[in-house]
């Protein structure tokens, strides 16, 4: 078992008591909600005659169904519609505090939490959506759950889990040209495989996780679930405090310095101990574009697709099967392979440095003929600051459209979908058949800078050699 | 609202093959727009199932019109990705109410649990061995017994395991996590007042 990591002392701090079925109470520090999961939470609330325990530590907004194109209501989906309704019913009659588009601090939840400074180190967080690891990113316990247990939650702010073992993953080195957080953590699935998190939280450490900015930790933390990971987080250190001082709801004044000695205490000790260790060598991380079907099926720009044949039983199965649905072939170069839609956004993706790093990209250039593009700041303040930076207007003048924040093609619960056999290079998590809204649709997962390069040339592109 | 005991269950098996069959496949995220799961046993593993013109497609799922097996047999890793607990949701609906895999996703089997649907872990020979004898013969009754830890039918037991946790809130019927969890609130509102960041990090 670990011993005196982040993970350990957080829990142990929260931990209110062993329950009789042997999981163990744990209480949230934090809990943020939005349309698609939380109705059903509500209704069984109502159903059991039970209210919020701590309304105060809950905070919801709207993103999964949001339109991009406008966020005027009513919703042209009526579907779309019935559920911001509800959330807007729900928070009211609960008295959650709700930050809809008239807030203009609405977006993506795993975007808003930490730029409002709502996501401090040293806190547990759940969400009803598995990409909560985000904000693993700030040192904290971050954990995705279902309905039932945003039930949970809601009624007694409390989680009823089975400890985890705590998997060191230490990054040491200077990333290659081109590579970015989303090419390290596209890097550990590979290597570690989409189960190999399973039991684990993933403690991201060593030279190149500690030069990541927040915004590079939080990509990431991220995708930790698609490693199989509940759970993913970096230790604090002054780059998170740094980020988060002067934010709405970080602390001041004297609190700050006392925030801080409470922030340090939580670090992994130096000595602690860990359920498994693994290294890796930055200097090994070139970019990387997903070919598959799951977020592990993925080449670096140096290598051809790989070989079912060489491949274990259940991995070649898992290949044969991804080589059909995208109408790819092994050997081939992904280099080689059209796209047919750009998009540029997601809870991975969406933050500014993202923006600026694809608009620099497709600066003074323009977006293939055949290719449409779209760009989804992750929040109604990343699309402010980007305004301000004129990042939309760089997009615009290379043929991207900009758009309103929200989840929008990363799962397509709204009107942004790909068609038919569309490819797509996307900024996005999941490359899962049918993610993008067409049960045909194929998704190539890739960082902003080669998806933004991907729009100009109409193809993968190298972004060593753009 | 305290969960029913859960100790065997009987019925028939389908098997779905594949590893890492993830939450999207299982139900597509278009059908997560209604606000209750009322009508979800429609919907699972539809773009699977079913063609865009609504011909079906080959699917173990479409063996059946009526008689649904209630016990499903899977591989590695089933249920990963997204948290939607549509998903378990979406097999309960259709009348699954038990898995056997070779193994499950976290989230996925958390999910589970607050269901009361027992997921069970097998070795790979012996969940391929079940999975043909469901293949070849849909009629056969199988029992998944949370005190013995086997699955069985007539002709094949394999041994199984699961969570401790999940197995006593199972034979317990204390798998409602929600009745549990209440019991403690006083202890949860004196936890809250010692974390630092409850008080805004006051002295």
């Amino acid at each position: 078992m670990a011993k005196g990591t982040l993970y350990n002392k957080i829990w142990d701090r929260h931990a209110v008591c062993n329950l009789q079925t042997g999981y163990v109470q744990l209480f949230i520090g934090l809990h943020l909600i939005h349309e698609v999961t939380s109705p059903q939470a509500c209704d069984m609330l109502r159903e059991r005659g039970l209210g919020v325990a701590f309304p105060e530590r809950t905070i919801a907004t709207v993103d999964h169904i949001i339109p991009t194109t406008t966020q005027l209501r009513p919703y042209s989906d009526p579907q779309a519609e019935a559920m911001a309704q509800a959330l807007e019913d729900n928070t009211k009659a609960f008295r959650i505090s709700y930050l809809d588009p008239s807030s203009n601090q609405q977006g993506i939840v795993h975007v808003i939490g930490p730029e409002l400074g709502m996501v401090h180190p040293g806190m547990t967080i759940a969400c009803g959506d598995s990409h909560t690891a985000t904000h693993g990113a700030f040192g904290t316990l971050a954990f995705g759950i279902g309905t039932s247990q945003v039930r949970d939650v809601l009624a007694t702010q409390c989680l009823s889990l089975s400890p985890l073992k705590v998997r060191r993953i230490q990054i040491d080195g200077h990333l290659g040209t081109g590579a970015t957080a989303k090419d390290v953590i596209l890097y550990v699935i590979r290597m570690l495989g989409v189960r190999g998190g399973i039991g684990y939280a993933y403690e991201y450490a060593g030279t190149t996780t500690e030069a990541m900015t927040m915004e590079e930790r939080m990509t990431l933390c991220n995708m930790s679930i698609e490693g199989g990971a509940r759970a993913g987080y970096v230790n604090p250190d002054q780059t998170t405090y740094d980020y988060l001082k002067g934010r709405p709801h970080a602390p001041q004044g004297d609190a700050w310095d006392r925030a801080v000695q409470y922030w340090e205490s939580v670090r992994s000790d130096t000595d602690a101990e860990y359920d498994d260790v693994v290294h890796f060598q930055a200097e090994n991380i070139a970019p990387h574009v997903t070919w598959g079907i799951n977020p592990g099926q993925s080449v670096s720009l140096d290598e051809p697709l790989p070989e079912p044949k060489k491949m274990s039983e259940g991995e070649k199965h898992t290949a044969e099967h991804a080589y059909r649905h995208m109408k790819l072939q092994p050997g081939q170069r992904i280099t080689d392979v059209k796209v047919d839609v750009v998009f540029i956004g997601s809870c991975t993706n969406s933050r500014i440095e993202d923006l600026r790093a694809a608009a620099e990209v497709v600066k003074n250039r323009k977006v293939a003929k055949h290719v449409r593009a779209i760009v989804v700041p992750g929040s109604q303040q990343v699309d402010q600051q980007s305004r301000e930076e004129g990042l939309d207007q760089i997009f615009e003048n290379a043929g991207l459209q900009w758009r309103k924040p929200g989840c929008s093609m990363c799962l397509a619960m709204n009107p942004d979908k790909l068609e038919n056999d569309e490819i797509c290079a996307s900024t996005s998590n999941r490359n899962f058949i049918g993610r993008q809204g067409s049960p045909n649709g194929r998704t190539l997962l890739m960082s902003p800078q080669m998806a933004a390069a991907a729009a100009i040339s109409g193809q993968v592109t190298d972004i060593r050699t753009l | 609202m305290t969960g029913n005991k859960i100790n065997q269950i009987t019925g028939t098996a389908v098997s779905v093959p594949g590893d890492d069959i993830d939450t999207d496949r299982i139900i597509p995220a278009r059908f997560l727009k209604e606000i209750t799961f009322a009508n979800l046993g429609q919907y699972p593993f539809f773009d699977e199932r079913f063609n865009a013109d609504g011909t079906e497609r080959t699917h173990p799922f479409n063996r059946f019109d009526s008689n649904r097996p209630n016990i499903m047999f899977v591989n590695k890793n089933f249920g990963c990705g997204s948290s939607r607990e549509h998903a378990p949701q979406s097999l309960l609906r259709w009348g699954i109410n038990a898995m056997v895999g070779e193994s499950f996703a976290e989230i996925f089997s958390g999910n589970c649990n607050t269901l009361g649907i027992p997921v069970l872990c097998a070795a790979e020979s012996d969940l391929k061995a079940i999975q043909q004898l469901a293949d070849a013969n849909a009629q056969m009754q199988w029992t998944v017994d949370l005190s013995a830890m086997t699955v069985s039918s007539d002709q094949h037991t394999v041994s199984v395991e699961m969570s401790d946790h999940h197995r006593k809130a199972l034979l317990e019927g204390t798998w409602d996590s929600t009745d549990l969890l209440l019991e403690n609130l006083d202890q949860v509102k004196h936890l809250a007042t010692t974390l630092p960041y409850t008080s805004g990090y006051s002295a």
